[in-house]
């Protein structure tokens, strides 16, 4: 028994560096190369980035989710992993076989009144309360769409209704996914290749006649129309297109100017010459239709074979992010947040009555809690590199490094006391965080550009960082004191060890915890002031943000006062740290809900039921911390003479062996 | 008594009350943003002793809740009070005297800056220069005269000034200027509509013009353009009315006992020694998109008695300092982008905030070590 508790944490360590060696390993790609297709760098929003990003940034503005799953499987059988479509097979589909894509239950629609205004209730599959329906369904519903869209758009943002915003975010799924169908080859294009040798032939000829009908000569006019039936396919494609895949065709001179196919095709009228990316992509398109892997594949490797020549650095950039899209890092640091959270709390839960199980428990959370960190790490770093940015842009990347810096604080905490608090604290701050992240991802691309005014890696690196440093110190505390109001009610493990008092070393965490969240968050929010003065002209505006990010520096120093001057103990620390929570998730996230200020950056239009839902939590959890001590189960045993009736709860857990 | 008042203002008490009161403030006054819009919020809230609101049923103003003057004094007085009270020597507690004085120098500094600093824009088209920049809400009425060709005189009449029924007079002027109606924040139009009244003025405009009253403008970019109706009253008695207003793009021209005059409304005017010519605006975008990546304007600074004329490039985050005024990139001409808008900021109390950052974040590490010192060494005992 004592082996076991002794390798116990290692094998927990094993399994789990295990499962991240087969995630980081390369996989292999099927018989048609479709990952290699996926790699292809193109310009969309103003960076280059990989198809497969186009694709899961599309697919997640559509359908809210970056893979497309084929088999519904519900959501609590979990151990059941259904058949999916990737994003970029789900990219190839719409590009090259769209009357396949068209049947695929891509879009989400969230409203159901817009649901009912549609008609759609019959149509579409339904998983978990979610509804969604094949371009098909909605195909004679696009012009409606369309004008319902074009009339919300027209009322101020903040103002609209959530119907309003429903239709809007529908229109544009519906026009990103037109869009995309045009984005590789003209839609309805059955032999790409065939299309492009016609275009060539009939170009020279085609031009000529209409230069000759321009100045009033004899025309050919059936050369003219052959040509003008494809061209203004061609046309159609150039304007309808959503990424930009054709490389420049002077890198020396622009490396930003990509084009779209139909675009460098009709370029091609000046030129009479067609780009040898489109060629590429002719060839695999042809061959996806046809399912000839071989001329699929070859086509592929020509292509990438042709951007190592010049176009080494872009080509780089779109393996690296499709290698960070498909490993997913975020989501595994997650599961073992989760794992290690699980682990630490049992620790916890018998530090009293089984001190060597405990001691094992917590060891192996405090294991995983490294490892999850290192992934984190990983990926916060990997994040970095792809955007050439400091850590935070966005309040995406916020809830990432929130995460992170929890987790820095708690392995520091567990390393000073090691009752398995540190780790439990670090699992359930970067599981939340981790996956408030995941749902603010859900929007569509989280590496957009920065806004001029952001464009500054200086002050992203330092009032940013520092800010968010704060809000995760202050977290820290507040989860903190979550723990001590929560095992001081309900469990007797607060003064459960003769030899070492829960509760006070807590009452000590919690208080330089705060301290700490003094330090950063007033240093942030000065330096923000002074961002501000460099950039605007005012130190201090009363800007929702920066008001928020006071409003913690307030709670901070008036809780730190509250303390030195004696009006609050242990548990009026504890409770004035949990409203901290509140203070600074509204600081986060409910002053970009206002959609008003210089920082409305992240303007979130649902969340806000999250937000209150959490506020309620907190303020429950005061309460509980109000209760007078007697009711407290930490505190009942220390009352003399104990009350028979109230010590064989505790007293019947089992005797340490 | 004074020992007891001594006491209540040194308290530490007094410190956590107005801290929680300055919470409740600052958040009130976020929410109120919604509403109000940032400026006027500003106002109510934060550059104020009280927050003031109605009797409910009467039109009286009763003082409800403190104002970011009257907690921010206190908070002052209080940091003071409590150092003459607690103050002890070593080392240990120098990091909470730094603190503080870094705390006391940045509201005392917010403070100075609220009246001391004045903001004001230039709005120069490509190729042409200016050696003035205009407020953002206050107007005023200017009187040119430009009988000499070489130098015009200017009379500006602040808009504060200029009330229903007032009679403004001026020796440099050959008349008088009466009040006859002044709209705060006005509409014009060329046809009678919803509201309007037609104007009585003999304005050289041409057609008849009707104006309307509108309310203060709360929202954030959006300003209020004053009108006026003025009767011009010559010491024989001659009368003339003239419509002035900020919508009305060319000043108003009088010959007045062969003067040459023009009659503007106009927001009020900051001159500068010196001009800056812009050479060239650039609104840069990420490729294939329509997200600003910079807003630059390169200008030249054209110093007349100096001869100094050299170039330079105001962009986002680069401001220009000079002559203790910043230039900031703001805004540009959106219909074709070929002119900029600088932010002009004069404040000569821009530098506490960087100097108290320093002194709190030091204050703050110092503490930090010494409890870290401390804690350190008692575990190692324990």
């Amino acid at each position: 028994m004592k082996r076991f508790l002794k390798i116990l944490p290692w094998l927990f360590l094993a399994l789990f560096l295990t499962e991240m060696f087969f995630v980081l390993k390369p996989k292999a790609d099927g018989e048609m190369r479709t990952a290699e297709f996926g790699r292809f760098p193109a310009l969309l929003e103003g960076r280059v980035q990989p198809l497969d990003s186009v694709a899961r940034n599309s697919l997640l503005q559509i359908r809210s989710t970056g893979d497309l799953p084929l088999e519904m499987v519900p959501g609590w059988q979990f151990w059941r992993h259904p058949k999916k479509l990737r994003s970029t097979e789900w990219l190839l589909e719409v590009c090259f076989k769209p009357e396949v894509a068209d049947t695929r239950n891509a879009f989400l629609i969230h409203h159901p009144d817009l649901i009912s205004e549609l008609k759609l209730g019959e149509k579409g599959i339904e998983k978990s309360g979610l509804r969604y329906y094949t371009y098909n369904d909605l195909r004679p519903l696009v012009e409606e769409i369309f004008t319902q869209a074009s009339t919300a758009s027209q009322i101020e943002s903040a103002q609209r209704t959530p119907y309003q915003q429903q239709v809007i975010k529908l229109a544009n799924a519906i026009n990103i996914y037109q869009r995309l169908k045009n984005s590789i080859q003209p839609e309805g294009t059955t032999n790409f290749v065939q299309l492009l040798a016609d275009y060539q032939a009939t170009l020279p000829a085609g031009v000529a006649a209409m230069r000759a009908q321009r100045t009033g000569g004899e025309a050919d006019r059936e050369a003219l129309d052959k040509f003008m039936a494809i061209a203004q396919k061609i046309e159609t494609a150039a304007n309808r297109s959503y990424p930009r895949i054709v490389p420049p065709p002077h890198p020396e001179q622009d490396r930003d100017a990509w084009s779209n196919v139909g675009a460098s095709l009709l370029a091609a009228i000046r030129d009479q010459q067609i780009p040898p990316a489109v060629t590429f992509y002719a060839r695999m398109a042809k061959a996806y239709v046809e399912n000839d892997a071989a001329e699929f594949n070859s086509a592929v490797v020509g292509y990438k074979n042709w951007l190592a020549k010049d176009f080494s650095k872009e080509a780089g950039k779109g393996r690296a992010e499709f290698y960070f899209n498909r490993v997913k890092l975020f989501l595994h640091a997650t599961i073992i947040y989760v794992f290690a959270f699980v682990l630490a709390g049992g620790a916890l839960l018998t530090i009293g009555s089984w001190l060597a199980v405990s001691e094992s428990l917590r060891r192996s959370a405090f294991y995983l809690i490294a490892l999850a960190f290192v992934v984190h790490t990983a990926g916060l770093i990997f994040r970095m590199a792809l955007e050439g940015r400091p850590p935070v842009t966005n309040l995406y990347s916020s809830a990432i490094f929130i995460g992170w810096g929890t987790c820095v604080l708690g392995l520091i905490l567990e390393r000073i006391y090691k009752v398995g608090l540190g780790s439990a604290m670090a699992g359930l701050a970067g599981f939340i965080t981790l996956l408030i992240a995941h749902n603010l991802a859900l929007g569509g691309d989280t590496m957009r550009m920065m806004q001029a005014v952001l464009d500054t890696n200086f002050w992203l690196a330092t009032h940013v960082v520092v800010v968010t440093l704060g809000y995760s110190a202050t977290f820290v505390a507040g989860v903190l004191a979550m723990a001590y109001v929560i095992l001081g009610v309900f469990t007797p493990v607060l003064t459960a060890r003769k030899d070492f008092n829960l509760g006070s070393a807590l009452t000590k965490m919690v208080y330089a915890i705060i301290c700490f969240a003094t330090l950063f968050s007033f240093t942030g929010t000065v330096l923000g002031g002074i961002w501000a003065d460099q950039s605007w002209g005012r130190f201090w505006g009363w800007d929702p943000k920066e008001n928020g990010a006071l409003l913690i520096v307030i709670w901070c120093a008036l809780i730190l006062h509250a303390r030195w001057g004696g009006l609050v103990k242990e548990r009026g620390l504890m409770n004035l740290a949990i409203f901290g929570n509140v203070i600074t998730a509204w600081s986060w996230f409910g002053t970009n809900m206002l959609g008003i200020g210089l920082h409305a950056y992240g303007f979130m239009d649902s969340g806000f039921k999250w937000l209150m839902l959490f506020v309620g939590s907190q303020v429950a959890l005061i309460v509980l911390g109000s209760l007078p001590l007697n009711m407290w189960k930490s505190f009942q045993s220390h009352e003399p003479p104990p009350t028979p009736p109230a010590a064989p709860d505790h007293k019947a857990a089992p005797a340490s062996a | 008594m004074l020992t007891r008042l001594y006491y209540f203002f040194s308290s530490v008490k007094l410190a956590v009350v107005l801290l929680a009161l300055g919470l409740i403030l600052v958040f009130w006054g976020t929410l109120a943003q919604v509403k109000l819009g940032l400026y006027q919020a500003q106002d109510q809230f934060f550059r104020s002793w009280f927050i003031y609101a109605n009797l409910p049923g009467t039109e009286l103003r009763v003082p409800i809740f403190p104002g970011a003057y009257f907690v921010g004094g206190l908070l002052l007085i209080n940091l003071f009070a409590a150092h003459l009270r607690y103050y002890r020597k070593g080392w240990k507690y120098f990091g909470i005297v730094l603190i503080h004085l870094g705390v006391v120098l940045l509201l005392a500094g917010q403070f100075a800056t609220d009246v001391f600093s004045v903001e004001s824009y230039m709005r120069i088209r490509e190729g042409t220069a200016k050696n003035y920049s205009e407020s953002n809400g206050r107007w005023e009425l200017a009187i040119v005269d430009t009988t000499d060709a070489d130098s015009d005189k200017v009379v500006a009449i602040p808009a504060a000034l200029l009330k229903d029924g007032a009679t403004l007079e001026e020796p440099e002027l050959p008349f008088k200027v009466r009040v006859l109606e002044y709209h705060l924040n006005s509409m014009l139009a060329t046809k009678a509509g919803d509201g309007f009244k037609l104007v009585e003025a003999e304005n050289a405009v041409g057609v008849p013009i009707w104006w309307r009253s509108l309310p203060k403008e709360t929202r954030m970019n959006f300003r209020d353009i004053p009108s006026v109706l003025v009767e011009l009253v010559q010491p024989q008695g001659t009368t003339q009315k003239i419509l002035l207003s900020g919508h009305l793009a060319r000043p108003q021209t009088l010959t007045v006992a062969g003067r040459h005059l023009t009659l503007d409304l106009r927001p009020e005017r900051y001159y500068k020694p010196f001009y800056l010519h812009l050479e060239d605006f650039r609104f840069d975008r990420y490729p294939g998109t329509e997200i600003a990546k910079n807003y630059s304007s390169r200008v030249r600074i054209i110093r007349p008695d100096t001869g100094e004329d050299r170039e330079v490039t105001i962009r986002m985050n680069e401001p220009l300092r000079y002559e203790g005024k910043t230039f900031f990139q703001s805004n540009f001409d959106q219909e074709d982008e070929k002119g900029t808008v600088l932010q002009v900021v004069d404040n000569p109390s821009w530098l506490t905030p960087y100097f108290a950052c320093v002194i709190v974040a030091f204050g703050m590490s110092w503490q930090f070590l010494v409890h870290l010192v401390r804690f350190a060494t008692s575990r190692k005992k324990s």
